[in-house]
């Protein structure tokens, strides 16, 4: 082990302080009894009851969660598609050009996608509201699936997939009863990543929101520009807490269950010699 | 076993079950397999034998119907199979990889198979247990592939690929990845199996001793073609090549020229060196270039000349490999011709006859040599 030298704790401290300080500041106010956001007086939760009696934030954050849900689906579902086209198709005209493209969205600057997804649902005539926004995130979230899924499929022994036609099962058949579940994990964490990059964006959605959607980061925004409201670190507070325990959750389930793997082969192997 | 010997290929009355028809497979501009015609018998273990490269998979693959001919037809119990997808031949295969599906258990892995037939589900259960109780695995069943050892790996493989009970089951270099004990186990239980179920089994391999214990009949390929095909035993006594006798086994090669002489040829290989004698039936006509292929354990050691010896030759030992039962001598003639003998240490070691730069007598009969064209 190397010894855990003053200059590294200080590395980390700095590190971590710039990462998190930010984010305690909010979440200590959030407890703040004073409508003043910068001064402390006394220990409360009346922010968070506040918020709860909010409708206008309550329908953002719902319309938020059905956004995200959908779009997200739609997301794993084309990416997915996409994804085995472009590594299990084979060699066809154009398909270097479609694997540069599907990438292309991830280096996009979001103002353009945005500003391109407004123009085409003004040029077809399509009212903005949660369809509209839906389908841009859907647009932008379905490249993201699709990388995470092509590198699983990259490392996918193929034989897995020739055993099931050879068993007799049809081309669609060795896919839904062998890859998909194989791949499952990856179709899953892409979904994840999908749904979080919908609940957090900002600039896509403003440009494809109208009246009657809002989506919860525009609603943040708009109201931060008339003064910042202690509901909002509450609910920031929650949005927080949410994330770290789906985070926490989520690896210590993948750890635990490698670790569980890691034990079971090792005790077939120890049983067999 | 039965009293006949098992030789279909012999038999004109036959029909073959599988029929290789002028097939050529092309990658691109490699040519993986290059016009090749062959008939397989229904119950033969037939080995597909080469080094890497050598088309041997392709093959296998195109029996599978993982590949298509670019020339040629392969027909299965008569029929074409050119436009018949894998998953509509009554063929199946066990992968290298063994390809076992990581989400289901050992019984669904097995049951795989007869649920895509649509059996019904007592029936599906009985021919698992009884691949189970085949392979002895009926305490795995409710594993997953994960918890299970390499060889127990290699026994569920087997077992759902013979569940369907195909015509035909091909094995793509089936114990490569078994240690060398576990792999001899196994050679021996999949010949019993392939007995047992009466399936014409394909093997490919590139262990020339898997192929020799296991199949019925052996194809050395080299470069996309079939060298030889024989029994074991030909291939090893008979080799038609200098190929195949070098692929097979240890071999001296010896070069030299062929005069008809009797019932054979003699054979001068360097100046000054004795006449070498060996009976045949290859015609190379009446003088020719000709190798010798004398398997290193039909050549004797000795200190003095043997007197009634057809074929004798003069040389120094310049290296022993000690095997434990057998000893190989590395013996330099004096043209420089390195020959191999072999003796069975029936002694001790520390009274053992011959030693390093010790003058020897290295001698074989003349049947021992094959003749092959040079």
């Amino acid at each position: 082990m190397r010894r855990f030298s003053w200059f590294n704790a200080t590395s980390l401290t700095l590190g971590f302080a710039f990462l998190y300080l930010p984010m305690i500041i909010l979440v200590i106010f959030s407890f703040n009894s004073s409508q003043l956001v910068t001064v402390w007086a006394g220990f409360s939760t009346k922010w968070y009851g506040e918020l709860f009696q909010n409708e206008a934030f309550l329908d953002a954050a719902w319309v938020t969660l059905k956004v995200a849900f959908v779009s997200s689906t739609l997301a794993a579902v084309l990416g997915t598609m996409a994804a085995y086209v472009l590594v299990r198709g084979g060699r066809f005209m154009g398909r270097t050009l479609f694997s540069g493209m599907i990438y292309a969205p991830l280096v996009m600057p979001e103002v353009i996608t945005g500003l391109s997804l407004l123009l085409l649902f003004i040029g077809i005539g399509l009212d903005r509201g949660i369809l509209t926004i839906v389908l841009a995130h859907t647009t932008f979230s379905m490249c993201y699936v699709s990388v995470v899924v092509s590198s699983r499929l990259v490392s996918f022994d193929r034989s897995l997939e020739e055993a099931a036609l050879d068993l007799g099962c049809s081309p669609m058949d060795a896919f839904r009863l062998v890859t998909l579940p194989i791949i499952a994990p990856a179709v899953i964490s892409g979904w994840l990543l999908a749904f979080t990059l919908s609940l957090d964006d900002l600039v896509i959605a403003s440009f494809t929101a109208g009246p009657s959607a809002t989506t919860l980061p525009i609603k943040i925004w708009s109201s931060i520009r008339l003064g910042v409201s202690p509901e909002i670190n509450a609910l920031s507070t929650i949005l927080i807490s949410i994330v770290t325990v789906g985070v926490i959750s989520a690896s210590l389930a993948s750890k635990s269950a490698a670790v569980r793997r890691e034990r079971e082969m090792r005790a077939a192997e120890r049983a067999e010699a | 076993m039965s009293d006949t010997v098992f030789t279909p290929w012999d038999d004109p009355g036959q029909e073959p079950l599988i029929q290789f028809k002028n097939v050529t497979k092309r990658f691109g501009d490699f040519t993986a397999i290059d016009n090749l015609t062959q008939d397989i018998y229904a119950k033969e273990f037939f080995a597909l034998l080469g080094p890497s490269g050598c088309g041997k998979t392709t093959m296998m693959r195109m029996l599978g119907g993982f590949e298509t001919p670019t020339e040629g037809q392969i027909l299965i119990a008569g029929q074409d199979m050119s436009n018949v997808p894998p998953n509509k031949r009554a063929v199946n295969m066990m992968f290298q990889s063994y390809a076992l599906f990581p989400h289901l258990s050992i019984f669904e892995n097995i049951a795989f198979g007869l649920k895509r037939e649509g059996k019904s589900k007592p029936e599906i259960e009985e021919r698992v247990s009884e691949m189970l109780r085949l392979t002895r695995l009926e305490k795995f069943a409710r594993r997953k592939p994960h918890q299970i050892s390499g060889g127990q790996r290699q026994r569920v493989a087997l077992a759902r690929s013979l569940a369907k009970a195909p015509k035909l089951l091909l094995l793509d270099e089936p114990l490569g990845a078994l240690d060398k004990k576990l792999r001899q186990d196994t050679q021996f239980e999949l010949m019993d199996i392939q007995e047992k179920t009466g399936t014409t089994f394909v093997i490919v391999t590139h262990d020339q001793e898997e192929a020799m214990t296991v199949a019925s009949r052996v194809a050395v390929m080299d470069e996309g073609r079939i060298v030889q095909v024989a029994t074991p035993a030909d291939i090893y006594e008979k080799p038609n090549s200098v190929y195949v006798a070098d692929f097979i086994g240890d071999v001296n090669i010896i070069e030299g020229h062929a005069t008809r002489a009797g019932d054979g040829y003699d054979i001068t290989f360097a100046l000054g060196a004795p006449k070498l004698h060996a009976k045949t039936s290859t015609d190379l006509g009446p003088e020719g270039k000709c190798a010798l292929a004398i398997r290193p354990e039909k050549v004797s050691i000795s200190a003095k000349k043997p007197a009634k010896a057809v074929n004798a030759v003069e040389g120094e030992i310049i290296d022993i490999a000690y095997l434990g039962n057998i000893s190989t001598y590395h013996v330099q003639l004096a043209g420089g011709q390195m020959v191999k003998g072999q003796a069975a240490n029936t002694q001790r070691l520390e009274r053992r006859q011959f030693t390093w730069e010790d003058r020897v007598w290295l001698s074989w009969t003349d049947t021992a040599a094959v003749v092959l064209e040079g």
